[in-house]
């Protein structure tokens, strides 16, 4: 009795392990043609923030360039694609002219020292274990719907759900 | 008798030459040296804004504790949440040590960063930090005082980001400047420049 109960419990626990990963997987990665977007997450919002940072990583798995050219969150009355690099201790920031192209083969990881989606014009505030829908956009794979998991507000990036 | 009073004459004139140009070298390096002390003393000085409470304010209110001095802006995504963030967890685990420190947060937007503004971002953070702002021409008095630089980036459809320096000034009681701390710095490294700061023992 007490060994049954203990392997049904075993086998109980593995399935919702198995059952919890595989959700976590698809939740995390999206595709579209030959674009892959995984982990895409944002950073929860202090008061009265009205710009918010978005990151996730896109891999280009075909043999062509794409190129992301924006996106939408309803939540943002803008999107855009910035990058922050600091000069010394100069912390610069910058519009992506043109969109970002991801090369054949490329990975390309988004966050918050490098590349990222700048949302302004923030109609709510983000509050961490949000998820909130959106689209990224690509001159070739078109529109991907994607989720973004919102971290904490000084979170360098995502947290590993799969637990 | 003239042949000695001219020679006399010529060596005079040789030892004042002579002393003018050491004295010139000497003071050339003397204001050389004082300039780069200078400079290093200059991070800092007068200013006069308004606190995130809509007081009026001036560094005079902020002599008698170590002072950390850092300049950002609210429409900021990165630098400035994670260095408040930062900043926030340190005075967390330092408890009520950390009031023994004043922590200042200027803006270098004060276009849109109002006092109200500050307050409610900052509502997000350690209640210890406190916001300045004020007149966009004391504001800019008081970054250049830190030694701040700071650019307004304009966006292709309207509106801007800034570029701005991400270092924290480290002011002492006095109000003089003794360190810097950087942006990403360890954690350990700031806790332990804080320690120092604070007169803890080492960690």
């Amino acid at each position: 009795m007490y060994t049954n109960t203990s392997r049904l419990h075993r086998f109980a626990m593995s399935a919702a392990i198995l059952l919890n990963m595989s959700v976590v997987a698809v939740a995390q990665q999206f595709k579209a043609n030959s674009i892959v977007i995984e982990q895409p997450w944002i950073r929860a919002t202090p008061g009265g923030a009205k710009v918010a940072g978005a990151y996730m990583t896109i891999t280009n798995t075909g043999s062509e360039p794409d190129r992301l050219i924006g996106g939408v969150l309803p939540q943002a009355g803008r999107f855009e694609i910035h990058q922050m690099k600091m000069d010394g201790n100069v912390m610069q920031m910058g519009e992506v002219q043109g969109g970002l192209e991801i090369k054949p083969g490329q990975k390309i990881e988004f966050n918050p020292n490098g590349y990222h989606v700048m949302l302004m014009d923030l109609r709510e505030p983000f509050k961490q274990g949000d998820i909130l829908k959106g689209q990224l956009r690509f001159e070739k794979a078109g529109a991907v719907d994607i989720e973004y998991r919102v971290e904490g507000v000084g979170a360098q990036g995502p947290q590993q759900h799969s637990h | 008798m003239r042949k000695i009073g001219q020679n006399a004459v010529r060596i005079g004139a040789a030892l004042v030459a002579l002393i003018l140009v050491s004295a010139t070298l000497l003071g050339w390096v003397y204001l050389r040296d004082d300039g780069g002390v200078t400079k290093v003393a200059e991070i800092g000085g007068p200013f006069a804004l308004v606190d995130h409470h809509g007081k009026s304010v001036t560094d005079r209110d902020y002599l008698g504790k170590p002072t950390l001095v850092f300049f950002g802006f609210t429409n900021c995504p990165n630098v400035c949440p994670s260095t408040l963030l930062e900043i926030t967890n340190q005075l967390e685990e330092l408890g009520p040590d950390a009031d023994r420190l004043n922590v200042l947060f200027i803006t270098v937007d004060p276009e849109r960063d109002t006092p109200q503004q500050l307050a409610l971002y900052l509502s997000s953070f350690d209640p210890r930090i406190t916001g300045l702002s004020g007149a966009p021409e004391n504001v800019f008095a008081a970054m250049n005082a830190y030694h701040i630089y700071a650019k307004k980036v304009p966006l292709n459809d309207g509106g801007y980001t800034m570029d701005h320096t991400a270092t924290i000034a480290v002011m002492n009681g006095k109000g003089q400047y003794v360190d810097a701390m950087h942006y990403q710095a360890p954690t350990a490294t700031t806790r332990a420049k804080l320690h120092r700061l604070l007169g803890l023992g080492n960690s």
